[in-house]
C-alpha cells in the first residue's frame, strides 16, 4: 500500500507537469487539445538526441550525476529539448491552431488536434523507429527505504519528484508575485477584459504555448528516466493527463498539479485491488466519476 | 476639433457580418465633458461603446480620437492610446486581488507606478483597505470602483462607461455616477451608456438617445430632461411629474 502510494505520487509529478499545460491551453483557446500528451513524445526524444550531441562533443559531459542515472549531458539536454518542445508547440500553433480558431469552431480545433496527435506520433515513429529507447542502458537500482513494510525508491524518481515540485513552486511564484504571471491570470479569465487593459492576446496565447510546450518536455524525460520510450508515449499519457486535468477544474493550475498526483496515486492504489490490465482504466473512471458528481473539476469554475 | 475628444462618424457595426445592430450612427463627445447615451432595450448602445472600445467590428464609417483615425484597431492598442473602456460587468479580474489588478493595470508605468497607485488609493480609500482581497469578493459598489481605478490607472483621456450603476443599490449608483461626474472635473472625458436616466441626464452635459441602433434625439442634457416629449417617450413622463 506505501510502495503503490509512493509510486502514484512519482507518476503524478509527471503528469501534473504535463497537465498544467494542457489546462492552461484548454482554458484559454476553449478546446480539448488531444495532441498536447505528444509533446511530451517530442521532449523525450528531443533529449536522447541532445544527449547524444552533447555526450560526443563534450565527453566529460557523459559522467553521471552522483546517484543518478542521468547524466550531465541528459541534464543540459532538458533544458535544449524544453526550448525546442516550446518552440514546436508555438510553431504547432501557427501552422494550425490559429489557423483552424480564426475560421472554425471549437470542435474543428478538437479535430484538429487529433490530426495533429496523429502527425506528431507517426512522424516521431519514423524517425525514430517504432521501437523502444532508453536514457540509459545501466541498471539503476532502488534504494530500500523500508524492510517491512517493503518500500523502494529510485534516486531517479527523488530527484524527477524534486525537480517537479521545484518547478511548480517557480511556476507559482510566478503566477503569484509578477505581472507576467498576472497577465496570464487575466487573460485566461476573461480574455475581452484582459486586451482592454491593454494586453495583447495573441503574445500570451503564444507564451501559454510555450511554457506548455517546455513543461510537457520536462514531463516526457522525467517520463523516460523510469520508463520506455516509444512513439507511443504520447497515446499512453494522453489520458491520465486529460483526467488530471478534468480532476483538478479546467483553467486551475494548482488543480492541475493535485489532479495529476490524485490520477497517479488512484491509477497505482487501483494495482491492489485490480489485475494490472485494467489500471489504464481508472483515468477513465475517474473523468467520468468527476464528470458526474462535480462537472467543473475541484477547482475549475463554470464559464459563461 | 480641438475640442472635441471623440468622434463618431455615420458607424455600422454588429456581431454577424450583414447583420449591423449600429446603422449610420453619429456622435461628438466634447472634450472633458459627461455625454450619456440613452435609449430603449435593444438600441444598440452597448454595442456602440463596444465598437468604439475595438471589440466589435466596425463595417462602415469612421471613429476618430483626439484626431487619430482608430477604427478597426485592437482594444489592446486603444489602451494605449489613451482610451479606457469598462464593461458592464465581469469589468475586473476576479481570481485576482485589488493590488494585483492595479499592478497589472499601472505595469508600463515604470517608475511611475507606486506614486499612481497611491493616487488611486486616495481616489478610491475603499479598495485600500481590501488590497489583499480578491476582488471577486468586492461587493458590487466596490467592484465598480476598482474598474474606475482600473480604467484609471493609465491617465486616459476619455473613459467610456458602459451601465456602471447596473446591478447597485440607488446609494453606491449614485455614488458611481457622482463620481464619474468628478472626473471631468480633472480633465478626463467620459462617454457613459446608462439605464439610470434621471440621474445620468442631470449628471451629463450632452446626451444622445438612440433607439434601433439609430441616432433619434441629441442635444444638451439638461435640455432633454426637461423636454416633455422625451420624457414622455424615453423616461416616463409621470416619473418626471413624480420628480
Amino acid at each position: 500500500m506505501i510502495q503503490n502510494l509512493i509510486d502514484g505520487i512519482l507518476v503524478g509529478s509527471t503528469l501534473s507537469l504535463g497537465a498544467i499545460g494542457l489546462t492552461m491551453v484548454m482554458h484559454l483557446l476553449r478546446f480539448a487539445n488531444f495532441s498536447h500528451a505528444e509533446l511530451l513524445s517530442i521532449g523525450a526524444y528531443s533529449a536522447i538526441v541532445f544527449d547524444a550531441i552533447f555526450s560526443t562533443m563534450l565527453p566529460f559531459l557523459a559522467a553521471k550525476i552522483g546517484p543518478l542515472s542521468m547524466t550531465w549531458a541528459l541534464a543540459l539536454s532538458v533544458v535544449a529539448s524544453m526550448a525546442i518542445t516550446a518552440m514546436s508547440a508555438l510553431l504547432i500553433d501557427r501552422l494550425v491552431f490559429r489557423r483552424v480558431r480564426e475560421k472554425g469552431s471549437e470542435l474543428s480545433m478538437v479535430f484538429a488536434s487529433f490530426g495533429v496527435a496523429m502527425i506528431i506520433r507517426n512522424a516521431v515513429g519514423l524517425i525514430f523507429g517504432l521501437g523502444t529507447h532508453h536514457y540509459t542502458k545501466d541498471i539503476v537500482f532502488a534504494v530500500v527505504l523500508s524492510r517491512d513494510p517493503m518500500i523502494l525508491i529510485k534516486p531517479d524518481q527523488v530527484f524527477t519528484l524534486a525537480a517537479a515540485l521545484a518547478i511548480m513552486i517557480v511556476l507559482h511564484l510566478v503566477l503569484s508575485r509578477t505581472t507576467i504571471g498576472y497577465a496570464l491570470r487575466a487573460v485566461a479569465e476573461n480574455p475581452a477584459l484582459a486586451q482592454v487593459n491593454g494586453i495583447r492576446l495573441s503574445h500570451m496565447i503564444a507564451l501559454v504555448w510555450l511554457v506548455g510546450g517546455g513543461l510537457a518536455a520536462v514531463a516526457g524525460v522525467f517520463y523516460g528516466l523510469s520508463n520506455q520510450i516509444s512513439p507511443m508515449i504520447g497515446r499512453d499519457l494522453v489520458l491520465p493527463i486529460f483526467a488530471a486535468t478534468i480532476v483538478g477544474g479546467i483553467g486551475s493550475i494548482y488543480g492541475a498539479v493535485l489532479g495529476g498526483f490524485i490520477v497517479g496515486i488512484a491509477a497505482n492504489i487501483a494495482l491492489l485491488v485490480l489485475p494490472s490490465g485494467f489500471s489504464p482504466s481508472v483515468p477513465f473512471i475517474i473523468i467520468l466519476a468527476v464528470l458526474l458528481i462535480r462537472p467543473n473539476g475541484l477547482f475549475g469554475e463554470a464559464r459563461t | 476639433m480641438g475640442d472635441v475628444a471623440l468622434r463618431v462618424e455615420g458607424i455600422y457595426a454588429g456581431y454577424v457580418p450583414d447583420l449591423p445592430i449600429l446603422k449610420d450612427v453619429h456622435i461628438t463627445v466634447p472634450r472633458h465633458s459627461m455625454t450619456v447615451i440613452i435609449g430603449p432595450n435593444g438600441a444598440g448602445k452597448s454595442t456602440l461603446i463596444k465598437a468604439i472600445a475595438g471589440l466589435v467590428n466596425v463595417r462602415a464609417g469612421r471613429i476618430i480620437h483626439e484626431g487619430r483615425d482608430i477604427t478597426g484597431i485592437r482594444p489592446d492598442v486603444l489602451a494605449g492610446y489613451g482610451l479606457s473602456y469598462v464593461p458592464q460587468s465581469d469589468n475586473v479580474f476576479r481570481t485576482l486581488t485589488i493590488r494585483q489588478n492595479l499592478d497589472l493595470a499601472l505595469r508600463k508605468a515604470g517608475a511611475e507606478a507606486p506614486a499612481r497607485l497611491a493616487g488611486l488609493y486616495d481616489t478610491f480609500p475603499q479598495l485600500a483597505d481590501k488590497r489583499h482581497e480578491k476582488a471577486g469578493a468586492l461587493s458590487g459598489g466596490q467592484r465598480q470602483f476598482l474598474a474606475v481605478a482600473l480604467a484609471l490607472a493609465n491617465r486616459p483621456s476619455i473613459v467610456l462607461l458602459d451601465e456602471p450603476s447596473a446591478g447597485l443599490s440607488p446609494k453606491a449608483a449614485a455614488e458611481v455616477l457622482e463620481h464619474a461626474r468628478a472626473l471631468t472635473e480633472q480633465g478626463v472625458t467620459i462617454l457613459l451608456v446608462e439605464q439610470n436616466v434621471k440621474q445620468a441626464l442631470r449628471l451629463a452635459d450632452h446626451c444622445y438617445i438612440l433607439a434601433e441602433g439609430r441616432n433619434q434625439i441629441d442635444g444638451p442634457a439638461a435640455d432633454l430632461l426637461a423636454d416633455p416629449i422625451v420624457g414622455e417617450i424615453y423616461l416616463g413622463a409621470k416619473r418626471l411629474q413624480a420628480s
